[in-house]
């Protein structure tokens, strides 16, 4: 049986089925490890960047900042690479960097009870300038250390591959399963999703749990942000404008609840797939605009936000029976 | 552990002031092993802090603490955990959104390779709660379950996490009765166990259902502290209230001419499951209904159905002989009736907008937002309920938060004079305003009544009621109790009405 609150992960499953299912009618081929392989390639740096969405979102918290820090990064790592700086290198500075933007954000969010809202919409413009000021130009690189990482792929049957940036996004994926439902890190951030005030009173390190929420949100940030680098193979400030909205999207169509404490890491990955999806159709039909991506995305998101309203409505109607048996009174 | 009976906690001198006043004043406490001790008193006696102070919550300014003879110093929540002292406070308490399991283990889960142990956690919390009779499914969110079985969890994961004290702030405020039940049982089998467990309540007849001992406080005194067989009903009721049951007899100063006619307003076995049993009130004009009883005993809960604010689930209303619908407030205005409530801060003043905008609020309601009041007429009004009340300082753009508790009273009343109201209804008109608004207030109950217009007032000032009204309800334990009338109403008749178990009622 299905409890109650993976009614919205089922319903994101199937909704992926369905659309999946209606592509392939339409257009047999779709259904390749082609298409599956491109699809992990295609949506890598928005997957990355929307594990850590999810965290927090479960906390009932908000990033913005995602978009920015991902355009930061690549141009920071282009720049720095260009400057004769080894990739390996520049990816570890781009990483610490990130982390640490995220990190002061969850301070100022926790510390100075600002929402978070406000903080990560000035975390945003602050990346986004900084990333203007290095260069607004594109700058692309090449560099033998990146080509290597690009020849690294799985061969799929059927001309498919398992690129490098896909497989890092999966095991962003494993890792933040393992995080959110099998660390005390992971049980804090549904927690404080549910009632900080309550969370406070049971034990559960708020400060702490929210600076480093905001912490991995940066992080995987910037791991999105190198895996675009790769992707594209160039920096470029005016990129990723947006993305921490489908990120966003991305979540709650996986089923999260918008407001904090429940979803599941794994239906972000079917809300990234989703996306994709739409969008693979689009190029696959050839005469639809790509726009229609986001009026998908949009009704599918409604129906998303009514679905939860409707599975939170669902348990307040009656008590659970529970079987109770009197313990007679002994010593 | 102690033997049963053994002083396990011990407070002595408790004094805690806020801000310069004196909240506890060498408040004594004395807690057995082995005991259910209810900790009783009204609003405000000082039950909350004496609580916070003894589970590190609060610090105390001066008394000792001692726990099995030893003088300790919890200075967190969780300190006073470690000291075997558990809490399960009022409401917030769970995570609603977490498993079962997740919410008794969360912060201690038991781990296996740096990870937390699902099974583990699941068998662990299986068998903790089959210890209290419960069989739930450890892996079901918390919200799928009822108030009751969340209560029991808060319980076993209290006393889990400490062991030899817990304190329970009013366990069982929305429970009905089997669920009572449910959780004395266990607290019982937890007393038998070895616990001494600390339940503030103000179910009188949940007190003497369960607890050994009582103490009461009064003003942040300690006024009383006995076996429950030593302290009868009636004799509780007096040392809460302060005051000796059988010395006075007001005399009803005013008799009330009402006419015998039927009653404009008439309610009918009207009622709500866990808020108040169901109660036949008639209500004609030119009378002031006097609704009396102790904290928690559906005096404001009253207000709220004849109000509208809770949907009533038995009963019917007439109003002039007509039958009809009370579902919303808005029914409520429309049928020309008002409510002051008793939270004044929160449910009554808009802080921010100035006393003319507060005073045209509900007229403004009652009209549609399609017929707006312009400022002249706003400012008329305003200015007639001013000089009309003496409302102070007479400047209607001033924002109400600058205006004194009584003078805020003052501006709420206007706000439902503005209206012409057939029904008022008053919820502690007087509570926290000083002594001159405080008669004036009563001026104005009284001559409101003159002018016929029906009331529904509740006090917990019984000189206040003798006063003005012309019928007195007495309330007890969510029940209509009596309804006292003519040379019945008198501050001793009344007390003693208060005193009587709802089950006493002849």
């Amino acid at each position: 049986m299905i409890r109650n609150r993976n009614l919205p992960f089922a319903a994101t499953v199937l909704v992926f089925a369905g659309i999946y299912l209606l592509c392939v009618l339409q257009f047999p081929t779709m259904l390749s490890f082609r298409v599956a392989g491109n699809l992990l390639t295609d949506n890598a740096f928005l997957g990355v960047a929307a594990v850590g969405m999810t965290f927090v979102i479960l906390s009932g918290g908000i990033d913005l900042s995602i978009g920015a820090v991902i355009a930061f990064t690549s141009v920071f790592v282009a720049v720095l690479v260009r400057a004769g700086v080894h990739p390996a290198v520049a990816f570890a500075l781009a990483l610490t960097l990130s982390t640490a933007f995220g990190a002061v954000m969850g301070m100022t969010i926790h510390y100075l009870a600002m929402p978070a809202f406000v903080v990560t919409l000035a975390g945003m413009f602050l990346a986004r300038g900084a990333a203007f000021l290095i260069t607004t130009d594109s700058v692309p690189i090449s560099h033998e250390f990146l080509d290597m990482l690009k020849s690294l792929y799985i061969q799929l049957p059927g001309k498919g591959r398992l690129t490098f940036i896909g497989m890092v996004m999966l095991a962003t994926f494993v890792i933040g399963m393992v995080l959110a439902h099998r660390t005390r890190f992971g049980a804090n951030v549904y927690a404080l999703g549910g009632s900080q005030q309550s969370s406070e009173l049971m034990g559960v390190p708020a400060a702490a749990t929210t600076v480093r929420l905001y912490a991995l949100s940066g992080f995987l940030a910037g791991l999105a942000g190198l895996v675009y680098t790769l992707y594209t193979s160039a920096g470029y400030s005016l990129a990723t404008v947006g993305v921490e909205l489908d990120a966003i999207a991305a979540v709650v169509v996986g089923g999260t609840l918008l407001s904090g404490g429940s979803g599941l890491v794994l239906g972000t990955l079917f809300g990234v797939f989703i996306q994709g999806l739409i969008q693979t159709y689009i190029v696959f039909d050839g005469s639809l605009s790509s726009w229609w991506t986001k009026i998908a995305i949009g009704i599918l998101l409604f129906v998303f936000i009514v679905l939860q309203r409707a599975t939170l409505l669902l348990p307040r109607r009656s008590g659970k029976a529970v079987a109770f048996t009197p313990i007679p009174r002994g010593g | 552990m102690a033997e049963h009976g053994a002083v396990l906690l011990e407070a002595r001198g408790i004094d805690k002031s806020f801000f310069n006043v004196k909240v506890l004043d060498g408040v004594d406490l004395t807690l057995r092993t082995g005991e259910i001790h209810a900790l009783l008193g009204e609003n405000g006696a000082g039950k909350s802090t004496l609580v916070k102070i003894l589970t590190g919550a609060y610090r105390r300014d001066a008394g000792t603490l001692r726990l099995a003879g030893e003088e300790i110093e919890p200075l967190s929540v969780a300190e006073a955990q470690a000291l075997s002292i558990g809490t399960v406070y009022q409401e917030v308490n769970l995570l609603d959104n977490l498993t079962v399991a997740e919410n008794l283990y969360l912060g201690r889960q038991p781990l296996r390779f740096g990870m937390v142990d699902r099974r583990r956690m699941r068998a662990d919390a299986r068998a903790l709660l089959a210890r209290y009779g419960l069989d739930v499914d450890p892996d079901e969110t918390l919200s799928a379950y009822s108030v009751a079985i969340r209560q029991v969890i808060a319980i076993a994961r209290a006393v889990d996490l400490s062991g030899r004290v817990l304190f329970l702030d009013e366990p069982t405020a929305s429970l009905d009765a089997r669920e009572v039940e449910m959780v004395f049982s266990i607290l019982r089998r937890l007393r038998a166990e070895g616990l001494s467990i600390v339940i503030i309540t103000h179910f009188l007849d949940q007190v003497y259902a369960i607890a050994d001992r009582i103490t009461v406080l009064r003003n942040g005194r300690m006024v009383g502290s006995a076996a429950i067989a030593d302290l009868p009903r009636r004799d509780l009721v007096s040392l809460m209230l302060g005051r000796e049951l059988e010395a006075e007899t007001h005399r009803r100063p005013v008799e009330v001419a009402v006419d015998d006619g039927p009653a404009a307003f008439r309610f009918r076995n009207f009622g709500r499951r866990g808020s108040v049993r169901p109660f036949d009130m008639d209500i004609r004009h030119g009378e002031v209904i006097g609704i009396a009883g102790l904290l928690g005993s559906g005096r404001s809960e009253t207000a709220f159905l004849l109000f509208g604010i809770d949907k009533a689930d038995s009963g019917t209303v007439e109003i002039d002989g007509k039958p009809v619908t009370l579902s919303s407030p808005v029914d409520a205005i429309s049928h020309g009736f008002g409510f002051c409530p008793e939270e004044r801060k929160t449910d009554g003043i808009v802080a921010d907008l100035s006393v003319r905008e507060n005073i045209v609020l509900a007229l403004q309601a009652r009209r549609g937002w399609a017929r707006p009041i312009g400022y002249r007429e706003s400012l008329a009004l305003a200015e007639h309920y001013i000089k009309a009340l003496d409302i102070r300082p007479p400047d209607p753009e001033r924002p109400i938060k600058f205006l004194s508790g009584g003078n805020q009273q003052k501006a709420i009343l206007a706000r439902w004079l503005a209206t012409d109201p057939r029904l008022l209804i008053l919820d502690e008109p007087t509570r926290g305003i000083d002594i001159g608004a405080h008669a004036e207030i009563i001026r104005l109950i009284e001559k409101l009544r003159e002018e016929g217009v029906a009331l529904v007032v509740i006090s917990s000032e019984i000189e206040e009621l003798v006063a003005y009204a012309s019928r007195v309800v007495v309330l007890s334990d969510r029940t209509h109790l009596r309804e006292l009338t003519g040379d019945e109403i008198n501050a001793a008749t009344i007390v003693n009405a208060m005193a009587m178990a709802a089950g006493e009622a002849a």
